[in-house]
């Protein structure tokens, strides 16, 4: 069959079961969005690059599969760096379709020309430039598989016009199968981590977005119910283990939980899977489990002995070695009661109660974390959570209970103001029948606020419940604790009216400004059928804590009590 | 810890865009290739990129790891460790005198070397050897006039069939 290369793409990427892609067209891409004017994929015209990349993003983490972002040659693809950076230190499965230049013009600096596969070079898994519209349907097949094996990450696909045009014969391939090529730990490894957790009195379980992306929330479940292992994840593993389970200790690290960062400095055992030991995590590396022999059990290689030199190394993708591990407790009818763990979940339940998560609750002010708080009392903890950057992300980690796997979506690695909401369409877009809400800071939101107009025109009802308090807060609290308060550029006083912005686009808007407003408000706007902004004007100068400091061992934290009214 | 010089041989495709990756990997950690030489393997699709970089045992490790994660590396051996062979080859143009020619000719004949073209005034000439050999080379030519050289970099092969 002779088909042009943009009717082989729409093809290859039906076969590869996508039904909706986000995009933002341009003079390159003539060809093929000329080919989706015919309807088979649905299309999101976003208002700006970034928002295509991040939704795409949001879409992949909520559905667990590969999200696709098309975008123009020049600005349209540089437009997408960030948020191609972003999937890259998240390990997200996205494919990037840039168009390009003719390939008789690439290289003579033509108009709306960038080296895109040269700029995103190092921050894409791979990347491709189609020369010949006979590699089409094969580089595409390709891309979807690097994007998705293994440790997933964002593969870029540059496509140049005359390819697109250009005609050749087509027969259709089936996709790739991710093989069984995934590592999976030696039974000699395995073994002897269970001798460890038979002999460990203080064990402790730290997961992370490894466990989310190789779908091994079940498994690690599994693991710690038997062993009656503690279990605390990184930002990026949160709803992997139920938030509502007595064995959980919420997140560590700079923000973590009082418990949790005491349990990892205080055990005998740290079993880590499928995390990548950020410094947000570790804090101080000297000071990291100091007691502890550690089990690193991660799919990339290089990700290992990186930052922690770990005891028992094993590379292997997470469901496996869990599975495993689950296997030979079963063989050998291994399993540890409360009353074995007696000493150490009392030890966990103390430190809980010593210095829970809290916050200094106020009659006048709104203060942000009472605000999620209700918002998970009203959404029974049901809502996909996506966030943006900075307090209202710590916030959101902390207060609000995750308790399955692909609902919380928030940029950990490169920690990208203006994410959130992007990304919270993308996620509506995969489940429409869910609830998504984004939780904002006013900083954030600017960043990407233009997407309200895509909201509206895709029917996307998606909520934002903006913690609006004027500042860049997290920046203005250390500025606050290691700056002597002097606040340089973090106020941000001036802003538009939410409430008319949101208007003005379409979507309700509404305010709260007092306590007792903030639960009608919520329960008024997430009843709403459409999209809705919330705006809580919160306590100016609330800070998150706990908090370790930059650099500092995470056994030593700021409570924040100092700063109770 | 301790710095030295490790040698590295790449398996990769030979595809454009496969050495700016391999060197964006090294480079955009702030570390520098000494020495680097690539070329078709007896498979045409693949390519065998030799590097030579300075580095302490730890970074080396994480070099090679993640060199490895490149889709279009297949493989990544440190010749450092494993028994191997090493040469460098220089051109070397070198302006001729009377006073300097005899002395010129027991230096070719110390290293082994030899005059390619010569041209009146000025000859080309070559040297292989390993990176020793070729430092002493340059450190006694250099006395005697040296226009202008070129070196491969360090090509490497395991000793044994593995």
């Amino acid at each position: 069959m002779q088909l042009r290369g943009a009717e082989i793409l729409i093809k290859v990427l039906k076969q590869e079961g996508i039904h909706t892609i986000f995009g933002y067209p341009g003079g390159v891409l003539l060809d093929i969005y000329d080919e989706l004017f015919k309807g088979e994929i649905r299309h999101i015209l976003v208002r700006h690059e970034q928002g295509a990349v991040h939704a795409a993003d949001g879409f992949a983490r909520a559905s667990g599969k590969v999200g696709v972002a098309l975008v123009t040659s020049g600005p349209g693809a540089s437009n997408t760096v960030t948020g191609i950076a972003n999937a890259y230190l998240d390990s997200i499965p996205i494919v990037v379709l840039t168009g390009q230049v003719p390939t008789h013009l690439i290289g003579t600096d033509a108009f709306q020309e960038v080296d895109i596969v040269g700029i995103t070079r190092p921050c894409t898994k791979h990347n491709f430039l189609i020369k010949r519209v006979e590699e089409v349907a094969k580089t595409i097949h390709e891309a979807f598989h690097i994007a998705r094996s293994g440790r997933p990450g964002p593969v870029l696909i540059d496509l140049p016009k005359d390819v697109m045009a250009a005609v050749t014969e087509y027969e259709p391939q089936p996709p790739k199968k991710i093989e069984a090529e995934s590592p999976r730990p030696a039974s000699k490894k395995a073994f002897y981590v269970m001798d460890l957790i038979a002999e460990s009195k203080k064990p402790l379980i730290l997961s992370g977005g490894g466990v989310i992306l190789g779908g091994a929330s079940e498994e690690l479940r599994q693991l710690a119910r038997r062993t009656r292992m503690p279990v605390t994840s990184t930002l990026m593993g949160l709803g992997a283990f139920p938030a509502s389970d007595p064995l959980w200790l919420g997140m560590p690290g700079m923000h973590g939980t009082y418990y949790a960062n005491m349990a990892i400095s205080t055990c005998d055992l740290l079993i880590a899977i499928g995390m990548r030991f950020d410094d947000r995590v570790t804090g101080k590396i000297d000071h990291f489990a100091p007691n502890a022999k550690i089990v690193h059990v991660d799919i990339d290689a290089s990700s290992i002995n990186k930052n922690v030199m770990v005891d028992v190394p094993i590379v292997s993708d997470c469901k496996s070695a869990l599975q495993s591990f689950n296997a030979l407790l079963e063989q050998k009818n291994f399993s540890v009661t409360d009353d074995q763990r007696k000493e150490w979940l009392d030890q966990i339940d103390a430190w809980k109660k010593e210095n829970p998560l809290s916050y200094c609750q106020s009659d006048t002010e709104i203060k942000p974390q009472f605000v999620i708080e209700t918002l998970y009392k009203l959404t029974k903890g049901k809502a996909i959570i996506a966030t943006e950057v900075g307090q209202n992300q710590m916030w959101a980690a902390q207060f609000y209970g995750y308790d399955e796997p692909n609902t919380f979506l928030s940029s950990g690695g490169l920690g990208t103001m203006g994410y959130g909401f992007p990304a919270a369409l993308g996620a509506k877009i995969a489940f429409p029948d869910k609830l998504v809400v984004d939780i904002a800071g006013d900083g954030s939101i600017q960043m990407n606020i233009q997407e309200m107009a895509t909201a509206i025109q895709d029917n996307i009802p998606v909520k934002i419940v903006l913690l609006n308090n004027g500042y860049l807060g997290m920046v203005r609290q250390w500025q606050q604790l290691f700056y002597g308060k002097r606040y340089s550029s973090t106020d941000m006083t001036y802003q538009p009216d939410f409430i008319k912005l949101a208007e003005a686009y379409g979507w309700m808007g509404l305010r709260a400004t007092k306590p007792d407003e903030v639960e009608a408000v919520l329960q008024k706007g997430l009843d709403a059928p459409g999209p809705v902004l919330m705006d809580f004007r919160v306590s100016r100068e609330e800070c998150v804590y706990p908090m370790v400091r930059p650099g500092g061992p995470i056994h030593e934290m700021a409570l924040g009590r100092e700063m109770a009214n | 810890m301790e710095k030295k010089e490790y040698t590295l041989a790449l398996l990769v495709s030979n595809k454009p865009d496969v050495l700016a990756r391999v060197s964006g990997v090294l480079g955009g950690r702030g570390y520098n290739i000494e020495t680097l030489c690539v070329d078709a393997t007896l498979d045409p699709a693949y390519s065998k990129i030799i590097l030579t970089t300075i580095q302490d045992k730890a970074t080396i490790g994480k070099i090679e790891k993640q060199l490895i994660r490149l889709i279009d590396v297949h493989k990544v051996t440190d010749l450092t460790k494993v028994e191997s062979v090493s040469r460098e080859m220089m051109l070397v143009r070198m302006k001729l005198s009377d006073t300097n020619k005899g002395h010129l000719a027991l230096i070719i004949d110390t290293f082994n070397g030899r005059v390619i073209t010569m041209n009146g005034d000025h000859c080309v000439m070559e040297i292989t050897g390993d990176r020793a050999i070729i430092e002493k080379a340059v450190a006694s030519l250099k006395p005697l006039g040296i226009d202008d050289m070129a070196r491969t970099g360090i090509v490497s092969l395991e000793r044994q069939i593995n």
